[in-house]
Order: C-alpha cells, then sequence, then structure tokens
C-alpha cells in the first residue's frame, strides 16, 4: 500500500515536468522554423531571464555538441539518445541540484536540450516516502501494541470460560462460566454457554435416569431368573419343580430380552434411521386391520370395540375413503398395537375402547379412547418416559416403555402424541402428517410430496 | 431334513445341533463362513441355518449372496443379534426366506427350520388342501369339514389356510402374526390366540374333534388326531 502510494506520487510528479518539458520543446521549435538559430536563441534567452524560480534548463548546441546559448555549461555526458529521459545530478551556482532531460535533433545538425530542475520534487519524494516508511513503521508499531493489548483482555475475559471448559472437560459438570455484570458481548456468550452445559447437563441426568431404569428394570427380571435357578438346584427338588423353575426363569430371561427389544427399537427410531423405508401409505387398511386383530381381544375380555373411521368424501371416485399418510407402515402399526394393548389392558370388563381417525388439517388424528382409571396430569406429562410407569400401573405387566415407543414413532413423522383426559379414562391422540394420493393417468396411485412439518428427530 | 448350521458361537451351536437332531433332522455343522460356504456349495441341504457375523472373512450376508449367485436355491433362515428393521429387511434382501433374532426360543427355530422345507420343495401351486376330513378351497375360498361348509371371516380363511399349509408342522405365535398379519412386532396380548380360539369354535367345536392342536411353549399345529 505505501509502495503503491510512493510509486504512483512520483510517478505522477514524473509526468508533470515530462510534459512541461515537451510542451517547451514544441514552443521553441516554432522559433526555429520562423527564424533558424538566432529566433530561437532570443526565445531561449528570454525564457531563461523570466525563470525566476530557475527551474528550466536549457541548452542548445552545434552538430559538435558544443553548446551556444543555455545555462549549462557543457553537453552533458552520456546523454546521446532523443526518446529518453535522462536524469542526473549537476552542480549549479555552486548548488547541487538534479535535473531531469531530454534532447531533440534540430536542422543543421543542432541539438536542443531541455530540462528541468527537479531537486524540489526529489526533495519532496525523498519527504514523501520517508513520512511514509515512518508512518508504516508507527503502524506496525501501534498494531503490535494493540494486537499485544487486545490479546491480553482478550486472554482474561476468555480464561473464564476455558477454566470452566475444562472443569466440565475433566468431569465436574456442575461448573459454569462466571458473569461480569457489565452486560457486554462476553457476557452474552457466557450465558450461551451457561444454557448449553444446561442442557448438555440435563441430557445427562437424562441418560443416567434411564440407565438407572434398565439396570433395575433389566436387573429385577434377571434376579428372579438367577433366584428361580438356583433354588431349583437344591437335592431334594423334584423334577416337577425342576421343570416349572426352568419354565419360570425362562419366561422371566423373555422379559428382560422384550425391554432390550423395545428400547433397541426406540433407540432406532429416535435415530432417524427408519425415514428410508417412508412411503405413502393408506391408513384405512391398517386401521381395520388393527381394529379386526383387536375386536376378537375385547370380545374375549367383555369389553366393546368400537372403530370409526372419517366419512366418506363426496370428491371421492371410489367408494372407499382414504387417510392417507407418508410414513412407515411397520412403525406405525406397532405404535397404534401399542395404544391399543394400553386402552384395554386398563379398560374394566364392559367399558368400551374406540379408535377413531379423522383428517385435521394438514394431519390425520388417530385416537385411542378407553374408559380405563385414566392418568393424573402429573402422570401425563411423564408418560412418554422411558420406564415410567404411573403408581396406578406399577402392578399391573408392562415395561414402560409402550408410550415412549409411540412418542419416538410420532416424532419420525414430525408430529407428536398427546394424551387428555377422556372423562372417564384416557384419550391418546397420534397424530400423522396428511399425504395426497394422485392419481395418475395411467389410474395408478402415485405418492405426492408429504405435508411434512420438520421433523424435531 | 438334512440341515447346515454355520454358527461361530459354540454353546449356541451345541444347543441348536443337539435340539436338531432330537427332532430327527441330520444335521452338519461348521463355525466360520469360508467353511459353510464350501458344504453349502457342494452338498444338498434342505435347510440352512446361517449365522450372519462369522469369523474367516466371510459373514453370512457375504454367504449368502455367493450360494445366490451359484443359483444354489436352499432354504436359509438367518439367525443372528443383530435385530433391527434394517438389518432384518438386508438379510432378506441377500436372499434369506427367513430372519430369526437372538435369543430365540429353540421351538420357534425349529418351527421356523420345518417351515422353510416346503417352502424348499418346487410345489406345483395347490388349489386345494386336504387335513382329514377339512378342505380348504384356495380357489373359492371356501372350508368344508366333513363335506358341511363352514362360513369364515377373511382373516379367518387366511389363518386357516396359513396352519392348513404347514398340517403337521408346529406353527408359532410370531409366524402367524408374520405370515397372516404381516405384522413385525409383538403385541403384549395374547391376540394370536383369541382369534385362533375363534377359528376353532367355527372349525372344531361343531365336529367334536379337533384338529387345531396347541403345543406347549411353541405354537399351534393342524393335524388329524
Amino acid at each position: 500500500m505505501t509502495g503503491v502510494l510512493w510509486w504512483s506520487t512520483s510517478h505522477l510528479l514524473n509526468q508533470t515536468v515530462d510534459s512541461a518539458i515537451v510542451t517547451d520543446a514544441r514552443a521553441l521549435s516554432v522559433y526555429w522554423a520562423n527564424g533558424g538559430e538566432a529566433e530561437m536563441s532570443q526565445a531561449i534567452n528570454d525564457r531563461m531571464l523570466g525563470d525566476i524560480d530557475d527551474v528550466s534548463i536549457y541548452l542548445l548546441a552545434d552538430d559538435a555538441y558544443h553548446p551556444k546559448i543555455g545555462n549549462l555549461l557543457a553537453w552533458p555526458p552520456g546523454v546521446d539518445r532523443t526518446d529518453v529521459y535522462y536524469e542526473f545530478p549537476i552542480a549549479r551556482a555552486g548548488q547541487r541540484s538534479v535535473v531531469r532531460v531530454r534532447y531533440w535533433d534540430l536542422p543543421n545538425g543542432y541539438h536542443l536540450l531541455i530540462g528541468r530542475d527537479v531537486q524540489a520534487r526529489a526533495q519532496l519524494r525523498d519527504v514523501l516516502a520517508s513520512s511514509l516508511a515512518w508512518g508504516l513503521l508507527l503502524l506496525v508499531g501501534l498494531g503490535t501494541v494493540g494486537g499485544v493489548l487486545v490479546r491480553v483482555v482478550l486472554a482474561r475475559m476468555l480464561a473464564n470460560v476455558s477454566v470452566t471448559a475444562r472443569a466440565i472437560a475433566a468431569g465436574d459438570l456442575s461448573r459454569r462460566v462466571k458473569l461480569s455484570k457489565r452486560g457486554d458481548e462476553f457476557d452474552e456468550l457466557a450465558v450461551t454457554i451457561n444454557d448449553m452445559l444446561d442442557r448438555i447437563s440435563r441430557l445427562m441426568d437424562g441418560v443416567l435416569q434411564v440407565s438407572n431404569a434398565i439396570a433395575h428394570d433389566l436387573r429385577t427380571p434377571i434376579t428372579r431368573a438367577r433366584a428361580r435357578l438356583e433354588d431349583a438346584n437344591r437335592d431334594d427338588a423334584s423334577v416337577e419343580s425342576l421343570r416349572s423353575a426352568i419354565d419360570r426363569a425362562t419366561s422371566d430371561l423373555d422379559g428382560a430380552v422384550a425391554v432390550f427389544q423395545a428400547l433397541l427399537r426406540i433407540a432406532e427410531i429416535e435415530s432417524g434411521a427408519r425415514r428410508s423405508a417412508f412411503a405413502t401409505i393408506d391408513l384405512v387398511p391398517v386401521l381395520t386391520d388393527l381394529a379386526e386383530l383387536y375386536e376378537a381381544v375385547a370380545d374375549e375380555s367383555g369389553k366393546k370395540f368400537k372403530l370409526t373411521l372419517p366419512p366418506l368424501s363426496g370428491r371421492a371416485h371410489s367408494a372407499q375413503a382414504t387417510l392417507t399418510t407418508y410414513g412407515d407402515r411397520d412403525m406405525i402399526q406397532q405404535a397404534l398395537a401399542n395404544l391399543l394393548d394400553n386402552a384395554l389392558k386398563y379398560s374394566p370388563p364392559g367399558a368400551s375402547v374406540e379408535l377413531r381417525a379423522a383428517r385435521d388439517g394438514t394431519d390425520v388424528r388417530i385416537d385411542v379412547i378407553d374408559q380405563g382409571p385414566g392418568m393424573s396430569d402429573a402422570d401425563m406429562k411423564r408418560a412418554t418416559e422411558r420406564f415410567f410407569r404411573a403408581e396406578a400401573a406399577r402392578n399391573s405387566p408392562g415395561s414402560g416403555l409402550g408410550l415412549a415407543l409411540v412418542q419416538a414413532v410420532a416424532l419420525l413423522h414430525g408430529r407428536d402424541l398427546a394424551l387428555s383426559h377422556g372423562n372417564p379414562g384416557l384419550v391418546a391422540t397420534l397424530r400423522l402428517p396428511r399425504a395426497k394420493l394422485v392419481v395418475g393417468e395411467d389410474g395408478a396411485a402415485q405418492p405426492n410430496a408429504p405435508q411434512a412439518k420438520a421433523a424435531h428427530v | 431334513m438334512r440341515i447346515l448350521v454355520v454358527e461361530d458361537d459354540r454353546d449356541v451351536a451345541g444347543f441348536v445341533v443337539k435340539g436338531l437332531r432330537e427332532a430327527g433332522h441330520t444335521v452338519e455343522h461348521v463355525d466360520n463362513g469360508r467353511d459353510g460356504l464350501f458344504l453349502a456349495a457342494s452338498e444338498t441341504f434342505d435347510a440352512i441355518i446361517l449365522d450372519r457375523m462369522l469369523p474367516g472373512g466371510v459373514d453370512g450376508v457375504r454367504l449368502l449372496e455367493t450360494l445366490r449367485a451359484q443359483q444354489i436355491t436352499t432354504s436359509v433362515l438367518f439367525l443372528s443379534a443383530l435385530s433391527g428393521v434394517d438389518d432384518r429387511v438386508r438379510g432378506l434382501r441377500a436372499g434369506g426366506d427367513d430372519y430369526l433374532t437372538k435369543p430365540f426360543a429353540f421351538s420357534e427355530l425349529l418351527a421356523r427350520v420345518e417351515a422353510l422345507s416346503r417352502r424348499g420343495r418346487a410345489e406345483v401351486p395347490a388349489t386345494k388342501l386336504a387335513v382329514a376330513d377339512l378342505e380348504v378351497d384356495l380357489l373359492s375360498r371356501t372350508v368344508k369339514r366333513s363335506g358341511q361348509k363352514i362360513d369364515l371371516q377373511p382373516r379367518e380363511f387366511r389363518l386357516l389356510e396359513f396352519l392348513a399349509r404347514h398340517a403337521g408342522q408346529v406353527v408359532t405365535r410370531t409366524m402367524l402374526l408374520e405370515g397372516v398379519w404381516d405384522y413385525h412386532f409383538d403385541p403384549q396380548t395374547n391376540v394370536i390366540d383369541v382369534h385362533v380360539s375363534r377359528l376353532r369354535q367355527k372349525v372344531d367345536k361343531p365336529f367334536g374333534s379337533a384338529l387345531i392342536h396347541t403345543v406347549r411353549n411353541a405354537g399351534y399345529m393342524l393335524r388329524a388326531e
């Protein structure tokens, strides 16, 4: 930058001098054309007299380069080309100076040399160069000092953050970044970092809680199985009691495996990997099949079962109602089966369970309504947590993973599971995105782009 | 049946081989993919029980793909600890006929392997299945017993058809859930038992003698007395 400034300035100064020299030469050549040497000598003389600042250089020389008139004592050595400017130091009136000259050939072998004293310009250039150099030096100096200062300040501010980060990395999740109360950008950063740490800490608590629950829920059946087997191993055990102990231990272990399976399935769904299996599907046959499957179960235990599907839409060409979604058929089936399992499990004999589906804006809304004991508001909030079991459900079989799976399936589809009071009983509402089934020209059903909201999984 | 077991875990393999032999099958066992591939390609088996993760550089899926590439169509049942839905799909896509997740009940494995033997045979598409005095007409989708017509719901018909196709073999609840309902999960409640019990009401009860039998700790079997 400084270099460019210096170069362009000195170039501009040179150009100004050069153009003055050329203009002068053109004007003088007119005198030669009018009156030859005498006329020109007169003109040169006039100019030298009129040059108050004493910056112009003139020299008219004959064919042997002997000076005729001018303010140089001799033809300067080395000046032998007409197409370039020369610049050299000379001594004028007892003072050292620098001149910039160019010369032209005149008729009769005469030569005209015109120049300007550029001492002032050279000085200006030097001043410029040195001031630029100083400026640069100052800039570098200030920059360095500033940089060091900013670094020191930053380091002091960030030391706070990095101490916290190091403590967290070392395992102390309770540490937080201290706020300076100045409310500056660093405090904003600190608040953001603290929020992040709070979230991580909550997640860690969740993981810990789930790990504890896993340990508990798996330890219980394994402990039971172990106790049974050890008990059966006594010497006086009959073959009959051995067999029964082994059978019961096996079913305890199957229970543990089922918990594993459910956990893995939930993790698989939550990872979102199942989205590759998404397709446009009609929920009507899915619901009808499930209703058929569970109606028999309800019937068997003296409960009533009812399936309610949306009324046929007037525009439908086919006589069959469709309820289309974009998703994973297996997962949706499993989620609904879990809800129906629950509804039937907690319904007293004589009560009815309803599976109801309807279009609701951009969603398909599926309600599973039972007339069981229902759930308290506090339990509802926690019902979809892994291993959560309401106090009232403690004594019935189950792993506490059913609703967690339904919630995971709902989230996979970008929707959610909502629980509400049925007065009496519970209403579980699973929402799925609606998709349009477009019938193509060949009559084949083609899936349309699903109206899916952003998934949070 | 002549069955090849490719399984590297010695305990699991021992348990499977012993059980299959007790059930009257001839069993060969190898503990790595390379030997498994060699045996499967050079000898004739009715079914192969194949672990997915195997030592020896050739895993189950690769073994099966190589077999299928050589036009060897022996029925294959995957026995794997990989339980994800995608793992199952990958196994079946590679040419597997069935997929069973570890840990498993031996009765489930046996029932599934025996069911495979049917599939392996180049069967002429049957139009009628008959067990004792029970006749299942697959074309008109009607059922008669002792010449008497029985009215069945579509799903009940498919349930009976599945049992009849595997007549004389144990059919587990999971097999029914997959084969009749196409569900690949285990419901908490005993849904299958309820449906089988309903079918019995129509197929067995009015006729005095039972054809649908419960096999303890395993499932159901359709057979004459």
